[in-house]
């Protein structure tokens, strides 16, 4: 391969990498809080990148019809911001109806719900939005660059800048804030924590709204990228984006964002170098020996029954 | 929520479900015809081109009070199912037809993937089944209960590699196709083939696949970049070929991105804008500039749904009519329906010179037409327009 071909992919793969990280951090952050598998979390992906849809329909008809003049960027930052704020309430709708219930049963129940409240919101949206694909509109211009034989567009810059930060303002909120403590405290036991005055329902809200606010800021990002929207977009890249939670290791915020990256760069330089019939099954298999060597995760520890985050 | 408030809401939600469906369920009519078609999934456009195609037929049918065979008229009821675009659920839903709803004949369904499975299922029912779109050789292939509508892909492959050649003067080519699905894994190698008997071994340079609802083909797409070929064959669906043709401008790609007949769906100018005008793809029959029955049908359907018809829209069309023919040509319909359906299955096998919208149609032994396709490009407009004709 070339120079200008391997640094290309290197792109390409920041770029899916980008959106396997966000959404590996909300399935990473679920079950370091609670011990929860959330396997809804591709399909609160995949509702987020729809919300982001109706969200920029809204704005951008608003703007046709008031005749003020907005900048795309902005648009899109409005988008993005709306979006997130509403998936969060779907999230800890998801919570309220389908998890709280059972919190205390078995934890297999519990993902088993995570599975079936995918399907609703699968079937949900077919039924009230039809079978039809819809097109995410292009809300900034796209400019390619070529820099040293390696094409580059904004949105992509743009993509991977946005995951970045987002990551970074979570680290910071888990880190620094009295909500981020009580998050850690929780996760470092759940059962005795909340005898302590913390609020577990406020916090199990409040890990399922993060989650799904950086589930829907990948679905809009994600939809920019591949402006194809479908009812089932999120359980494949659900999945996947689970891979890199795992790989990350239980409940660590920095390693489900390595781990993103990391997935991403697998599956790009895996087609990069062999026939790309067989990428699924190398990527998944250099993960499944990279699991034999640290079953754990890349940052996970080895489990004791307080230590969950 | 309490736990019995939630019960009792899933109790009336089910009931209701249930008294729902079972108004839905009619009296037996003495011919039912089943549609089994992507109406959900990943290409839902093309299962709504059948379905409203099917049910303009069964207009015509009900406006003539009745189908009239051998001086009876019989009422007609089409039961339509949908299969998710899967295939185990395509041979579910065809089982259902053929069970349950005791259908005469099958049309559907449509994309290879799911028509080759339920054409065994039709086959080992002794049903007959009609499909509107399928293109792989499999989906027929020994199976004297199945027909289709539109022509094969072992034709398609050479149509399209001689008009790149013709055309472009091209030697080197790029093919990037979805591996797990039948219809472009098969058209691919049909493709190759034909390539390579004009331009010698190793004249595709770049034979790149995917899996079904990948949504990322950069790594592919820089591979094919990289290895000099002159110009990409996808032969994918409307949903994918956005997504590729848009990922393709952004790595820099700006030769022709050549297609097939699965391009050929409304949809595809939505998705995809700008990314695929001035493309090339093989289709079945070109809308824009048609005349005669098959401008009639495309205005009536036009005026009734607001698009002009997809192509499989066309085929099922001309499937209706030949089903149509067959039940006809039957004489009688004893109501017994082994006896029926067998009647049938002959007199499609009989069907010779059908006058279809999308060409003239003979079945050949294994109920294949032979017929033409054409080349269309996509205007600056978004319109399909008609570039040339290929006959076999």
């Amino acid at each position: 391969m070339s120079l200008e071909g391997f640094l290309q992919n290197i792109v390409n793969s920041l770029q899916l990498g980008s959106f396997y990280a966000l959404i590996a951090l909300g399935y990473s952050m679920v079950y370091g809080v609670l011990l929860l598998f959330n396997f809804a979390h591709g399909d609160i992906f995949m509702v987020g990148a729809y919300i982001g849809l109706f969200v920029a329909t809204a704005i951008l008809a608003l703007v046709a019809l008031t005749s003020i003049v907005l900048p795309g960027w902005l648009i899109l930052v409005l988008t993005i911001l709306a979006a997130m704020l509403l998936t969060s309430f779907v999230g800890i709708t998801v919570e309220r109806i389908g998890y709280r219930p059972l919190r205390n049963a078995p934890r297999a129940s519990a993902a088993i719900t995570g599975l079936m409240i995918g399907i609703i919101l699968e079937t949900g949206n077919l039924i009230i939005l039809g079978a039809e694909n819809y097109s995410f509109p292009a809300l900034i211009e796209t400019s390619t660059y070529q820099i040293a034989g390696v094409s580059i567009t904004n949105k992509k810059i743009m993509i991977v800048v946005v995951a970045l930060l987002l990551m970074l303002a979570l680290h910071q909120f888990v880190q620094r804030t009295k909500w981020g403590m009580a998050m850690r405290a929780t996760a470092y036991d759940f059962a005795v924590v909340p005898l302590m005055g913390v609020p577990l329902n406020q916090i199990a809200a409040l890990t399922f709204a993060l989650g799904s606010g950086l589930a829907a800021s990948a679905g809009i990002l994600f939809s920019l990228a591949y402006p194809v929207l479908s009812p089932y977009m999120g359980i494949t890249f659900g999945w996947k984006a689970f891979v890199a939670a795992i790989l990350g290791g239980r409940g660590s915020i920095l390693g489900a964002a390595v781990a993103g990256f990391m997935l991403g760069f697998i599956e790009i330089f895996v087609a990069a170098f062999f026939p790309s019939t067989l990428r699924d099954l190398i990527a998944y298999s250099i993960i499944l020996v990279i699991l034999v060597f640290r079953p754990h995760g890349l940052f996970g520890e080895a489990y004791t029954a307080q230590l969950r985050l | 929520m309490n736990k019995r408030t939630l019960l009792i809401i899933t109790g009336l939600f089910l009931i209701g479900a249930f008294i729902v469906s079972g108004c839905a369920q009619a009296a037996q009519p003495a011919i039912v015809i089943g549609v089994n078609a992507p109406l959900t999934g990943d290409i839902p456009k093309v299962g709504e081109g059948s379905k409203f195609s099917a049910e303009m037929w069964l207009e015509d049918i009900n406006a003539a009070g009745g189908l009239d065979v051998g001086g009876t008229k019989y009422p007609v009821e089409i039961v339509i199912e949908d299969n998710e675009s899967k295939a185990e659920s395509a041979t579910k839903a065809n089982t259902k037809l053929i069970t349950q709803d005791e259908v005469l004949v099958i049309v559907g369904p449509q994309s290879s993937k799911q028509a080759v499975p339920a054409g065994g299922v039709a086959n080992d029912n002794e049903t007959p089944m009609v499909s509107p779109w399928s293109t792989n050789p499999n989906t027929t292939l020994d199976r004297p209960w199945v027909f289709r509508t539109p022509f094969l892909d072992p034709f398609q492959g050479p149509v399209i590699a001689n008009f790149v050649t013709d055309e472009f003067g091209f030697s080197k080519a790029a093919v990037l196709y979805d591996v797990a699905s039948d219809y472009p894994k098969g058209l691919a190698e049909f493709f190759k083939g034909a390539w390579e008997d004009v331009h010698g071994a190793d004249s595709v340079v770049a034979y790149e696949s995917f899996t079904t609802k990948d949504a990322d083909f950069s790594a592919q797409l820089t591979k094919i970049r990289e290895s000099g070929a002159e110009f990409i064959f996808t032969p994918q669906y409307y949903n994918e070929v956005a997504l590729i043709a848009q990922q393709a401008h952004e790595l820099g790609w700006d030769a022709p991105i050549v297609g097939s007949d699965s391009w050929g769906s409304a949809e595809l100018m939505n998705l995809c804008g700008d990314d695929c005008k001035g493309q090339f793809f093989s289709t079945h029959y070109a809308a824009a500039g048609a005349t005669g029955a098959t401008k009639e049908f495309i205005d009536r359907y036009n005026e009734k749904h607001g698009y002009v018809p997809d192509d499989v829209g066309a085929l099922t069309w001309d499937t209706m009519l030949i089903i149509q023919k067959a039940i006809q040509d039957c004489g009688t319909i004893t109501g017994d329906i082994a006896t029926d359906r067998a009647c049938v299955r002959d007199a499609l096998a009989q069907i010779k010179d059908f006058d279809g919208i999308t060409g003239k149609m003979t079945f050949t032994e294994e109920g294949d037409p032979i017929k033409c396709a054409v080349i269309v490009q996509i205007s600056d407009a978004g319109e399909f327009e008609f570039y040339q004709q290929v006959c076999p």
